[in-house]
């Protein structure tokens, strides 16, 4: 009975996201199909959802993904290698743990992006200040959580692996790692969103090519259909790019 | 080279750490030199403070002997040249104006987050029902549609706050509905058998115990809509500091721009700081 009650609720919420959805799409075509809202400002869905199918099939945002991409593999990649290497280092002391994690966590509670105008002026418009934002934005949460994940290890096991004769090298591998990994995942997890934020937001503000780019030109030219359509493939990616990453993290949780 | 190992217990397996609280048998001739190193062993915050000092010399002596002066200023002169930014013409204001929009933004975000989420966390289908939308819309860059905004609100202050809202809002709302979710039901039913009304069960049960997360969400909020506005700001403005950080840049004026940005950090580590030390305060009772 009690099942049975839980699916007929789960059906319902299911039902409200669904007539949500609907009702917010229902409201765009009505208010700009009939209570004549500015085309400039909110373009009717129907020509959105056409300027999409164009955009995707002439392939027109291939070069600008394939800017946008590498940008945000390079950066998180840099970030991901220099901020686990760091709070490995870090964890290995208290004493290195309690001066360095305030000075991290200090930094990250600050809105780095405030420094964007010095990243362009040292990096230029291109994709280097790009990298170089992101990779720094995403550099912190990633840190702070690999230490957090190897400074708690909880020391008994760390005896235990020892006492059994385990050499560096076991300890780090069969012990320090799947202790720490669920932390550190975490943090990564983190760091792929907000170093997806920073470059987007970079492109947005100050570049010459990548999706942010391309959005920012499409509504300085008023072609509002068009800049709609690229929002929602970048809103699509974004989503999937993140429900892919949740995956990963509770894959990695599971085999750590 | 930094060997693998935990600390303490593990530790009489292989020589002892230069992070090793008991003093080093190697200084016990040296009474100064043990002196010190037990004073700087106990008091972590003071090699942080040699860190920070180290970086402000590595940043000084590249600014000052290796690098572009029209790109980058040393820290002395940019320090000595923080009243001389404030006195440019305008920036008093647009960081005023700056401050004012943070203020709105977070003021809004927290007027319409707190009851949404006390809304949707405190029925359990309007829970489940709406917070996939929520973390859903939380989860978007919402950087893509910045241009609407400016479309829509204009290129003043109403589309920086619109936008800092947009980012501050949702936080609360998630941390808001986390904290009433976490409720334990034998509270309600208790206090409901004992005869307290609604009113009373949201002042008297609910929202004592939701505190910690509100403030918690207050936090993120306050993050949310600085960066918020510090974006939509740095896109597009007229008088606030985006307009000067821009000025800065191209004018090739590094020690105002960094001088700018100091104070910007400044004021979001302050900003930061009241935050956390209320949320501290207020989730004390527990």
């Amino acid at each position: 009975m009690a099942r049975r009650r839980d699916r007929t609720q789960q059906l319902a919420s299911r039902a409200v996201q669904i007539g949500f959805l609907l009702a917010v799409l229902a409201l765009w075509y009505a208010a700009t199909n009939f209570w004549g809202v500015n085309h400039l400002l909110l373009p009717n869905p129907v020509t959105v959802f056409h300027q999409l199918v164009d955009v995707l099939k002439s392939g027109q945002f291939l070069p600008d993904l394939r800017v946008t991409a590498t940008e945000f593999v390079v950066a998180f990649l840099l970030a991901m290698a220099s901020g686990t290497l760091v709070g490995f280092f870090v964890s290995r002391s208290p004493y290195w743990i309690r001066v360095f994690e305030p000075l991290f966590a200090g930094i990250n509670s600050i809105p780095i992006i405030l420094l964007l105008p010095l990243y362009v002026l040292f990096f230029g418009l291109g994709a280097a200040s790009k990298i170089a934002i992101g990779a720094t934005i995403s550099f912190f949460p990633i840190v702070l959580s690999t230490v957090a994940g190897f400074g708690n290890v909880d020391r008994m096991l760390v005896t235990a692996a020892r006492s059994m004769g385990a050499s560096d090298y076991q300890l780090f591998r069969y012990v320090l790692v799947p202790a720490a990994l669920p932390v550190i995942l975490s943090g990564l997890r983190i760091g792929f969103t907000v170093a997806l934020l920073s470059i987007l937001g970079s492109e947005t503000i100050a570049s010459l090519a990548g999706l942010g780019h391309q959005i920012v030109q499409l509504a300085e030219n008023m072609e509002m259909a068009q800049m709609f359509a690229y929002v929602v493939f970048v809103l699509a990616i974004t989503a999937l790019l993140n429900v892919l990453v949740s995956r990963l993290e509770a894959r990695g949780r599971r085999h750590g | 080279m930094t060997s693998i190992q935990s600390h303490g217990a593990a530790t009489t397996v292989r020589p002892r750490q230069s992070g090793d609280p008991t003093v080093d048998s190697r200084f016990r001739g040296n009474e100064r030199i043990d002196g010190a190193r037990r004073f700087l062993l106990r008091h972590p915050g003071v090699v942080r403070l040699g860190v920070v000092v180290l970086m402000l010399l590595v940043w000084e002596s590249a600014a000052r002997f290796f690098m572009d002066p029209l790109f980058i200023s040393p820290p002395s002169r940019v320090f000595a040249s923080l009243g001389a930014v404030l006195d440019t013409e305008g920036v008093p204001n647009a960081l005023r104006l700056t401050f004012f929009e943070l203020a709105v933004g977070f003021a809004i975000s927290v007027a319409v987050g707190l009851p949404l989420g006390l809304a949707i966390g405190l029925e359990p289908f309007a829970r489940r029902s709406f917070m996939p939308i929520v973390l859903l819309i939380y989860g978007m860059p919402k950087i893509t549609i910045l241009p609407l905004f400016i479309l829509v609100f204009g290129i003043g202050p109403e589309s920086k706050i619109a936008f800092g809202v947009a980012h501050g809002i949702f936080p609360i709302i998630v941390t808001v509905v986390a904290g009433v979710q976490n409720l334990k039901p034998i509270l309600l039913v208790s206090a409901r058998s004992m005869g307290a009304g609604r009113w009373h069960i949201l002042r008297w049960v609910i929202f004592p115990h939701m505190i910690p997360s509100f403030f918690a969400g207050m936090r993120l909020g306050m993050s949310g809509v600085l960066l918020g506005v510090l974006l939509a700001e740095l896109y597009v403005s007229t008088a606030g500091i985006g307009y000067f950080t821009t000025m800065f840049t191209e004018n090739f004026q590094p020690t105002k721009l960094f001088g700018l940005i100091a104070m910007l950090a400044a004021m979001a580590i302050v900003l930061n700081e009241i935050v956390r030390r209320a949320e501290h305060r207020f989730s004390r009772w527990r």
